[in-house]
């Protein structure tokens, strides 16, 4: 480590991550770069190609609002999301990406992506938000324009990948780049910029999965977001949102293949191991929390929840009917036979195709078990907490809105900078690092990246002076940054077992043990999304403990010490997230956490 | 299903300057081992079985074995990615088989355009995004 070349990177514009976000934020940010002879510097600890939560593919654009086309205003889609998060949205935010995001859709369909068409050629619906896709290379689609955008820059574009990032770089509270390392060289990278944008997605593994043996990476979120973009943004002094809002699909039960066309294009129903229909039968219970437990569609949480009150009075499984669904369907057909044969098949590749464009573990599991959904039902569960302020979540940085949507209430409060800057000078935070702006999906990260990356190079314009930063701070950081690899070192001899050693704490153990203090104590899955006051306390008390031997982290080479930033950036947000657990005194999101305590909405 | 590698099929990637596998996935487990020239997955239980890694390797190396810890053995899913469309084929657990096929792109590789084609303006200081109002079909929406 002491040997590991540092190499500085200098430059105007650093987007941190190569996801969805990213991927919108420099297809924009080098057109308007280009122009003012500005350089954009990208860097993903994956390749491009295949990074972040997209790498596997989806199989339906969540987010298309339509609004060229009369379908919906950007206003209806403020109001889905204010409804579906109990009241809690930044409605600027939401309505700007809202306007914005038709736009990406259009733009993925000319770089190549398959929308379905019906026979009139628009675009094929799950749902009044949702298209269906040919999604299986809809990353690679989106990252090979973000790469040609910026090879249009010349030496003035740059992409690092497979260089991880362990935090923000700082100056008199400003943020001026980053810092990280190679997963590939021995290389310490100090990235100097004008201004970085963070977009390096959520964080999973912060709750105890329910799979804990070889499974245990099949959570619904996938392994390789892992809060960095939360413990960068903290870091960094940035002011936080959100952050007791975690996000808990419904999804098929292990493998956590989606739910979203079942429910919303075959029109599936869920029932109880006893037949009872969990949204029928526990309707009354929608009436205590209101306003929300009346309007439509029923928020996720209360869906959830519903679901949640039957597995806990023994009625499980839950399955999701898909025999009844796909019989339905036929039978529209009965009297037609040639036309029911392709109806079925038809049907039958779309199921299919649903989990192999984004969950392939769960066609897997079909197949290993024999299903074919059209004889029987399948379990579905609720997943373990996740943090994701994209999807039907919120947690993430609290950032500026664009000056043109404010009102004169809002302006003082909402406004400060570009969209997306948040309250630290320099730092942009986009996707699943910005929070209360809850349900943009692919395309709305997209989509939001893209106006954080016009924004950002506008601000670079005002502030344009390159950051001078002492080698000391450089210094302090590598240490910082390779501090688990000393500790190896230093350590390793002490016991025959490198595993087990009084002297420091592998990656692994320290997940496994701030996993059983979240799930146990902060409202996990064998704590039935349960938490109290009393919990909390004893959680940060463990938590604490767990902080201090994050000084003895220890890795044995890059890939472990991959691992330990990993989750030293878990860590921070779950702690940020037990902390804002405790301030919000009350149960919001019933399907989310129940504050067993403070059980009703206030 | 974390990934395997099948030691007879995996050349290593010889030809190239890094190996298919370890440049894609999306986790950083797959490893060359250097002794044998063959790759491995160095971490299954964090592995997402996305299959990146299957999709990419030249020589249909790589394979997924459920997990074992929720799965029954015996099924498989088999991708062969082409530049337009991918091919799936289904094994179950009793032997039965099914194949799917689905598009995956409509342009040629690496041809995706910035901008789409729509026509750019050069306001940094409008709202519109560089492709705005044009790739949006429509105006864009203002208070
Ligand atoms: C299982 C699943 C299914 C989904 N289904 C749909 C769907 O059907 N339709 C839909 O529209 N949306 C769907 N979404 C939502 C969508 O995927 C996200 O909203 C979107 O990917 C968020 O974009 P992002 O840029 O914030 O994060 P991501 O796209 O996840 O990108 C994160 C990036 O950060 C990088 N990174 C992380 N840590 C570091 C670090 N320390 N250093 C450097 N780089 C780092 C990663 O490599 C990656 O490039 C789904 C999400 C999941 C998880
Ligand atoms: S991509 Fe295939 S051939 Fe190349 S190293 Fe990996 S497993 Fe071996
Ligand atoms: S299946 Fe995905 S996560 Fe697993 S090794 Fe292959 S590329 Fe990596």
């Amino acid at each position: 480590m002491n040997n590991w070349e540092t190499v500085v990177v200098e430059t105007d514009l650093l987007i941190a991550g190569g996801g969805m976000s990213a991927c919108g934020a420099a297809t924009e940010a080098a057109y308007w770069a280009k122009a003012n002879g500005l350089k954009v510097t990208l860097v993903d600890k994956a390749a491009m190609d295949r990074s972040g939560a997209v790498a596997m593919g989806l199989s339906a654009i969540n987010q298309y609002v339509g609004i060229a086309r009369g379908d919906n205003t950007a206003n209806d889609y403020v109001k889905y999301v204010r409804q579906d998060l109990m009241g809690v949205c930044r409605e600027d935010l939401v309505y700007d990406i809202a306007r914005h995001v038709d736009s990406s859709v259009h733009l993925f369909e000319k770089w190549g992506l398959p929308i379905w068409l019906d026979e009139e050629g628009n675009y094929v619906h799950e749902g009044r938000w949702q298209l269906m896709i040919n999604g299986e290379s809809y990353k690679i689609i989106v990252a090979e324009a973000a790469k040609n955008a910026m090879a249009e820059l010349g030496d003035n574009g740059e992409i690092y990948e497979r260089v991880f990032i362990t935090g923000p770089l700082l100056q008199d509270g400003k943020c001026v780049g980053a810092v990280g390392f190679s997963t590939r060289e021995e290389k310490f990278y100090v990235f100097k910029a004008k201004t970085t944008i963070c977009a390096m997605g959520g964080a999973v593994h912060v709750f105890k999965p329910r799979s804990t043996g070889e499974g245990f990476g099949r959570s619904w979120y996938p392994p390789f977001n892992t809060g960095s973009s939360a413990y960068f943004t903290l870091a960094a002094g940035a002011e936080m949102t959100c952050q007791e809002v975690r996000f808990i699909p419904i999804r098929f039960k292990d493998a956590y293949g989606p739910v979203g066309a079942w429910f919303l294009l075959f029109k599936a129903r869920a029932t109880n191991a006893f037949d009872g229909e969990y949204m029928v039968e526990r309707r009354p219970e929608l009436e205590k929390w209101l306003p929300y437990g009346k309007v439509k569609p029923i928020p996720a949480n209360l869906r959830n929840w519903l679901g949640m009150l039957d597995i806990f009075e023994g009625k499980g499984p839950i399955y999701m009917r898909t025999e009844e669904a796909l019989q339905r369907i036929a039978d529209e057909y009965k009297d037609d036979p040639k036309a029911f044969k392709k109806k079925s098949k038809e049907l039958e590749s779309e199921a299919w195709e649903d989990f192999l464009d984004m969950t392939i573990s769960q066609a897997m599991l079909w197949a290993a078990t024999n299903v074919n959904p059209e004889e029987k039902p399948s379990e579905i569960a609720a997943c373990e907490p996740y943090f994701i302020g994209s999807h039907s979540g919120a947690s993430g940085a609290w950032i500026s809105g664009s000056e043109d949507l404010q009102t004169a209430e809002t302006k003082g409060e909402y406004f400060w900078g570009g969209y997306g800057l948040t309250t630290t000078p320099g730092l942009f935070a986009i996707g699943d690092a910005s929070g209360a702006s809850s349900h943009k999906f692919s395309s709305g990260s997209h989509a939001e990246g893209r106006m954080a990356g016009k924004a950002a190079i506008r601000y670079i314009l005002a502030n344009n002076t390159a950051p001078v930063v002492d080698d000391a701070t450089i210094e302090t950081l590598r240490d910082k940054v390779f501090k688990p690899m000393v500790t190896f070192e230093e350590h390793k001899g002490a016991t025959t077992d490198p595993n087990v050693n009084p002297n420091y704490i592998r990656p692994r153990q320290f997940m496994y043990r701030l996993q059983k203090i979240m799930d146990e104590y902060a409202g996990g899955v064998s704590a039935n999304f349960s938490t109290n006051n009393k919990q909390l306390d004893r959680a940060m008390e463990l938590l604490t403990f767990l902080k201090e031997d994050s000084e003895k982290l220890a890795a044995e080479n890059n890939y472990e010490l991959e691992r330990c930033w990993e989750n030293l950036h878990r860590a921070m947000q779950a702690e940020s997230h037990v902390r804002t657990l405790m301030f919000r005194e009350e149960t919001r999101w019933p399907g989310y956490y129940f504050r067993a305590d403070m059980p009703t909405m206030d | 299903m974390p990934s395997y590698v099948i030691p007879d099929k995996c050349d290593g990637c010889k030809a190239l300057d890094k190996t298919a596998c370890q440049y894609i996935c999306p986790n950083d487990l797959m490893k060359l081992n250097k002794a044998t020239e063959k790759a491995y997955n160095q971490d299954p239980d964090m592995c997402w079985e996305c299959q990146c890694c299957v999709k990419i390797c030249p020589t249909q190396a790589i394979d997924v074995r459920g997990y074992a810890d929720f799965m029954p053995l015996g099924a498989s899913v088999v991708p062969m990615r082409s530049t337009d469309s991918i091919m799936w084929t289904i094994k179950f657990r009793d032997g039965s088989l099914k194949r799917f096929k689905f598009p995956i792109r409509t342009t040629e590789e690496g041809k995706a355009v910035p901008d789409g084609g729509f026509a750019k303006h050069s306001d940094i200081n409008s709202p519109e995004l560089y492709t705005e109002p044009a790739s949006s079909g429509g105006p864009i929406a203002k208070l």
